[in-house]
């Protein structure tokens, strides 16, 4: 019973925490440019003024357009239940693995591509084209890095995971798990629009990938649509922190234990968000044809991740 | 490493928002205190340029640089009048762009402000009855702040903004 408890606390807090952590790192790269910036809880009251205000939507669209919104928040929000972010095992464990996790979080990706094309607007397609060119990159990674984790804990369960690699701590430093780490912080950047792939505070069209799709929402659609790309940011941080390095998530479900999950847990956000940070500071973003070469770097990092954790076994 | 050593040595560059600008700044109606309290801390802006020199742009592009800072005070620029709650309109309206302008007023989802930024867009300033501009923006679409200068310096601009949604 605390198990199904702790699996709806730890989707409300992934829930809470996004846009914060979505805030964070706008006030880091604020700070970076020797700005004041916007306070780190700012997400906040933009996602809640976009709640109040009026939807504006398209003569051109359809029904796929107003749905769209919905299958991706939902999509994400059910994530949530199956990534390790404050304890493990959760009774849903059992429900989906990692193949559900990146899978799920592809459908979201497809559907907001379908409803970038609906409208008409040319901006939207060329996002959604674009999208679904990195998704296609990217999307692989994701598995293969973390089948490279799976591999030596004879399970593709998220949960067994970090329950394998906390009982063997001398596994995270293994080659395996190092090139895994590399592999997936790129695939990260690339799936949450993040530079070098994706600029999230462009303003520019032609430099949009996932802003140009989502050009034609307004209102408690759009809210929608940025608090799941923040509760995404979330989830990949979750993968990273917990999976790589899983000191801290709590294994006993005891008060104590879960009060050092949620304070470990929030340091390692505030660390990945400062290397974000650091690196959209110091890095411009690739030309698009470039992101390709890119990608598949990082597929080969996630290649030899798995190859050498299969040679090390 | 150069690059942060630089970042760290200048420190925080943003400069507090000086008083003044009662005579350039024009509020043409209260607006509703709903509104303001709406977007009191996070206001989105479309700029809209319906036929300016540019000389307006140059100055609201100063808006988001380290100095004038505009997300300090949870205003930021988007890429779509559907994203907006703010217009941000520069320049006499143009005949080609009276059609668009209105467009994008309707597809800016309510509530909604304008802010008219420069003399251009209250007088028409030098292109005043040239057989090219269809008139000054509020003949176009309903104004709630003008600006003047041309070109209003940036915490003019800022000052306008923060007018319309009742901060300052």
């Amino acid at each position: 019973m605390i198990g199904y408890v702790l699996e709806v606390a730890q989707a409300a807090l992934a829930l809470v925490l996004a846009p914060g952590l979505v805030g964070l790192v706008r006030w880091m790269k604020a700070r970076l440019q020797n700005r004041r910036g916007a306070p780190a809880w700012q997400p906040y009251r933009e996602l809640g003024k976009l709640f109040r205000k009026e939807v504006v939507v398209s003569s051109n669209a359809s029904w796929l357009f107003r749905a769209a919104p919905f299958v991706v928040f939902a999509s994400t929000v059910a994530v949530t239940f199956l990534v390790p972010i404050l304890a493990v095992p959760l009774p849903f464990d059992g429900v989906g693995d990692l193949l559900v996790v990146v899978y799920l979080l592809l459908l979201g990706t497809f559907f907001l591509s379908l409803a970038g094309l609906d409208p008409g607007s040319p901006f939207g397609g060329m996002g959604a084209s674009r999208e679904m060119t990195v998704a296609a990159l990217a999307e692989p990674t994701v598995a293969l890095a973390i089948f490279a984790l799976a591999l030596s804990a004879g399970s593709t369960n998220l949960g067994q995971i970090v329950a394998r690699t906390m009982t063997a701590p001398g596994a995270a430093l293994s080659p395996g798990h190092l090139l895994a780490f590399a592999a997936l912080f790129i695939v990260t950047l690339a799936e949450t629009g993040r530079l070098p792939i994706d600029n999230p505070a462009t303003h520019l069209e032609l430099t949009m990938i996932h802003e140009a799709m989502i050009l034609e929402y307004s209102g408690r659609y759009l809210a929608l649509i940025e608090w799941a790309a923040a509760v995404k940011l979330l989830i990949f941080f979750s993968l990273l922190g917990n999976l790589f390095v899983p000191w801290g998530v709590s294994m006993a479900l005891t008060p104590g234990t879960l009060v050092v999950a949620v304070a470990s847990l929030l340091a390692k956000f505030v660390v990945l968000a400062g290397a974000v940070a650091v690196l959209e500071t110091r890095i411009a973003k690739l030309r698009l044809f470039r992101v390709p070469e890119l990608l598949s770097a990082s597929f080969v990092l996630a290649l030899l991740a798995v190859t050498s954790s299969f040679l090390l076994r | 490493m150069r690059l942060f050593s630089k970042i760290f040595q200048v420190g925080l560059a943003t400069e507090p928002l000086p008083p003044g600008g009662a005579d350039v700044v024009r509020l043409l109606h209260e607006v509703d205190a709903r509104v303001r309290r709406l977007f009191g801390r996070a206001v989105a802006v479309r700029q809209v340029d319906a036929g300016s020199c540019n000389g307006c742009e140059l100055e609201i592009t100063g808006l988001t640089s380290p100095v004038y800072d505009s997300e300090r005070f949870g205003i930021h620029f988007v890429a779509s009048p559907r994203h907006a709650d703010m217009l941000l309109v520069t320049g006499p309206v143009t005949r080609n762009m009276a059609v668009p302008l209105l467009k994008t007023y309707e597809a800016t989802p309510a509530p909604k402000l304008v802010v008219a930024v420069g003399d251009c867009a209250r007088t028409c300033g030098v292109f005043q009855g040239s057989y090219a501009v269809a008139g000054s923006v509020d003949q176009i679409i309903p104004v709630d702040v003008f600006v003047d200068g041309c070109p209003p310096e940036p915490t003019d601009i800022l000052r306008g903004i923060l007018a319309a949604i009742g901060r300052r």
